[in-house]
């Protein structure tokens, strides 16, 4: 930690969020709020004269409450940088009739009330997220009975309380009577493998941790007597099953089961009910003090910076990794890359494991000074050009310039482009080719596909980020669905022009679908809300020409949702059954005539 | 800004190609269900295509090695591969025609794996008509394709951490160690995370600061 605080290459900026983010890969600028700390942070030498006169008592955040600090402190004794820091929420103000004791007591003159927010700008050319978790809250599982009884902790409290720097200098007491447990009993997967309440998956730590608690209590307490209520017990990783089977040789008790109830004697025991599954008995116990071993959830602002930064998560919540295996520190989105917890559960070791191959793949991206960019981007053909405004309008990236006053042609900022293709779709005169998926490359695929057996098929269309890539996780988890799909691929949802779907009808598909990434999750911004706008025009037309509209499907998929894919597959097929030859027939007509009458206008 | 200047006129106009298109088996995960050589054979009767084979593992080296032997004897200059999901192996691909002087982009990926053996793996038959689709419209698309070119863009050689737990560090760390200059933000007053809040832990039961 100190070694941050004195890099020179590291500029630390605490009490600091990241509020704007744009730009892309290479060079993002970051605007960063960072908040006012009224000490100033290089002058302090944390000589904690102005925590003596400090009138103002808190429960202490960092002891999980165990402890209290003042108004005016230091988070704990290694925290770099060390400077003090006001909580001015909590403080009385500096007025010198109200208080500013503190102000007087600092002979170096490092307390400043006139400090204010400031908002820094960065350039850089990568971004890590290593915004970690946050612990279950285990309040809602009524049943155990937190904060209703003084001895039940989590463990995270537990932790401070057999801390040597904690409130009790690692002396192990109940919080009720302050006297040393005999006996000390720890609940697992508390908010985790639950369907129930908390979280489904399993927060990968928490074993362990209890194990080594265990561990530490044995060495410094011989005789207590510890019991582990478990579902499973998983010390998967080097060395732990020998961390496993020494906590067992001490005498701890693991006992296959999570408690049922808990009640509170008049002595602050706690009366345990558990169904020991290995053995089919219910057992009662009575236990001086009980320890919840909390499971991890994603963090509080992980959506904020998720929709800052256009990347994805998966459905329990953590940021989702361009590839679970070959890509696992990348985000989609090119330089953004991943780093511990906030990309799932893990220990200590995994996680700087994760962020060194993090820092790799950013200096892999960074070293030579220069970064190539995708060519795949729109142009404008002048001559074509109705410089009518649309395509500026659509384009996320305000990418496009053009004078509708002046009837210049627009024009496409390549380097601000990041090739979504709206502008192309939108385009009423063809005068917008998106590069690598123009109309005429798209609308080869289209004919090809419905040249022999249309009938049979399931046209659809799937954007690179997240519907492609929802249906290649149906196949790394060889979900099974109907065989008629054939999916054409685009960059973005948005891409897909109506001409397409036109063209699919008169071609004689029976049914079609578009699919994209869930609004807000947009890869592109916001691209996908023209998608959205584009297929209601186009449902209304259908109604208007006398096509069932349910024939024409938008779904949003994310890269994450193999099953619903599959799901949306077996749909579309049931919907497919339901549209005869005669039906096709009739639709190839009408279109052919509506496009006809179309060209002529 | 941009430096190429493609012409428009011809990107519509008929031309002549010579198109490779490599089926692959990957070990037995697409030809236990698919029939790839039947595909590949009726690719082979396809508009442009000069060369068109089953391949054991399109991505291994002596897979490569045979699709660049035939680019150079048979002077292809597009190819289809039919394989995993582009989304996996496309850049590998790419690299793969560069290094035969080829433009990257005048390659085109069938997805046979993911989205066609995987996912109907009770239903050879059905799977093998519609990877003849996928190659099919692969092929037609690959025809249309035209050249592309990266663009060298300055970057900026510096990284932002966002947040300052052990990962944080661990990066930030790693970033300036190497060289780069970091910005490190943390929203509380101190680094160190929930890690700065433990004593001992495991596996070596040492103190965690």
């Amino acid at each position: 930690m100190t070694d941050v605080g004195r890099h020179p290459r590291i500029k630390l900026l605490t009490m600091s969020e990241v509020v704007d983010v744009k730009g892309y890969v290479g060079n993002f600028d970051v605007t960063i709020r960072k908040r006012a700390r009224y000490v100033d942070e290089k002058e302090c030498t944390a000589c904690g004269e102005c925590v003596k006169v400090c009138p103002v008592v808190r429960p202490d955040e960092f002891n999980m409450g165990l402890s209290s600090r003042r108004a005016i402190y230091s988070p704990f004794p290694q925290a770099v940088p060390s400077a003090y820091v006001i909580n001015v929420n909590e403080c009385l103000g500096h007025n010198p009739a109200v208080c500013a004791k503190c102000v007087e007591a600092c002979e170096k003159k490092c307390i400043n009330f006139h400090m204010s927010d400031e908002e820094i700008v960065e350039r850089v050319g990568s971004i890590i997220v290593a915004t970690g978790f946050d612990p279950y809250d285990p309040k809602e599982l009524d049943e155990y009975g937190y904060t209703r009884f003084q001895n039940v902790l989590t463990s995270l409290e537990f932790e401070r309380l057999v801390n040597a720097g904690g409130p009790t200098g690692g002396e192990l007491v109940r919080p009720l009577d302050r006297k040393r447990p005999a006996s000390i009993g720890f609940i697992q997967c508390v908010g985790s493998r639950s369907t129930r309440k908390g979280h489904e998956y399993c927060s990968n730590t928490c074993c362990m941790n209890t194990i080594k608690s265990t561990l530490v209590l044995k060495e410094h307490y011989p005789d207590i007597n510890i019991k582990v209520f478990y579902i499973d017990i998983r010390a998967f990783g080097k060395g732990f099953e020998d961390l496993y089977k020494r906590s067992r040789r001490l005498g701890v008790q693991y006992l296959r089961g999570l408690p049922g109830s808990i009640e509170e004697l008049p002595d602050g025991s706690l009366k345990i009910a558990v169904e020991d599954t290995s053995s089919g008995r219910l057992e009662f116990f009575s236990l001086d003090m009980l320890v919840l071993a909390l499971g991890m959830r994603p963090a509080k602002g992980t959506r904020k910076l998720q929709e800052m930064l256009g990347l994805q998560l998966t459905p329990d919540g953590f940021f989702l990794e361009a590839h679970p295996k070959l890509l696992p520190v990348d985000a989609a989105t090119r330089g953004i890359f991943f780093a511990g917890c906030a990309e799932s559960p893990k220990d200590i070791k995994e996680t700087v494991t994760q962020a060194s191959a993090a820092a790799a793949r950013a200096i892999r991206l960074m070293h030579s000074g220069q970064i190539t960019s995708e060519p795949i981007t729109s142009e404008v053909i002048a001559e074509h050009c109705n410089s009518c405004g649309r395509c500026a309008e659509v384009c996320p990236y305000n990418a496009i310039t053009v004078d509708v006053k002046k009837k210049t042609p627009a024009v496409v900022t390549t380097a601000a482009c990041a090739g979504c293709g709206t502008c192309a779709a939108e385009c009423r005169f063809g005068a917008i080719v998106m590069n690598h998926f123009t109309d005429e490359q798209i609308t080869e695929q289209i004919d090809v596909m419905l040249s022999e057996h249309a009938s049979e098929k399931i046209l659809t269309f799937a954007c690179n980020w997240c519907s492609y890539a929802g249906a290649d996780y149906a196949g790394v988890s060889r979900i099974q669905y109907p065989p008629n799909a054939r999916i054409i691929r685009t960059m973005c949802s948005g891409r897909v022009d109506e001409n397409f779907i036109w063209q699919g009808f008169m071609k004689g598909a029976p049914v079609i679908l578009v699919s994209g990434c869930h609004i807000g999750d947009c890869h592109y911004i916001n691209a996908n809300h023209w998608t959205e706008k584009r297929i209601e025009k186009v449902h209304k037309r259908m109604e208007k020409l006398g096509i069932r509209p349910e024939r024409l499907q938008l779904e949003w998929i994310s890269a994450a949702e193999g099953a619903r894919f599959a799901e949306v597959m077996s749909r579309m097929e049931k919907i497919r059954q339901s549209v005869s030859e005669i039906e096709t027939k009739e639709t190839i007509k009408t279109v052919k005539n509506y496009k006809k009458a179309d060209a002529e206008k | 800004m941009k430096t190429t200047i493609i012409e428009h006129t011809d990107k519509n106009e008929a031309r002549s190609v010579r198109i490779g298109v490599y089926v692959c088996h990957c070990g037995l995960n697409i030809s236990q269900t698919v029939d790839c050589e039947k595909v590949a054979h009726i690719a082979s009767g396809l508009d442009g295509v000069v060369v068109s084979k089953g391949i054991g593992y399109a991505c291994s080296e002596p897979g490569q090695h045979e699709i660049r032997n035939d680019i150079e004897e048979n002077m292809l200059d597009r190819i289809v591969i039919a394989s995993c999901s582009p989304r996996l192996h496309e850049p590998t691909f790419r690299q793969l025609m560069l290094s035969s002087g080829l433009n990257p982009y005048l390659l085109e990926i069938a997805n046979l794996r993911e989205q066609c053996s995987w996912v109907h793996m009770k239903e050879p038959e059905a799977a093998t008509a519609k990877a003849v689709d996928l190659v099919k419209m692969s092929v037609s698309r690959v025809r249309r394709l035209f050249p592309l070119y990266e663009e060298t863009l300055p970057l900026t050689q510096k990284s932002l951490v966002i947040g300052g737990g052990v990962a944080g560090i661990q990066t930030a760390l790693d970033l300036a160690d190497s060289g780069f200059d970091v910005v490190l933000v943390e929203k509380k007053p101190s680094i160190g995370g929930t890690m700065a809040q433990l004593d001992k832990t495991f596996p070596t039961m040492d103190c965690s600061i």
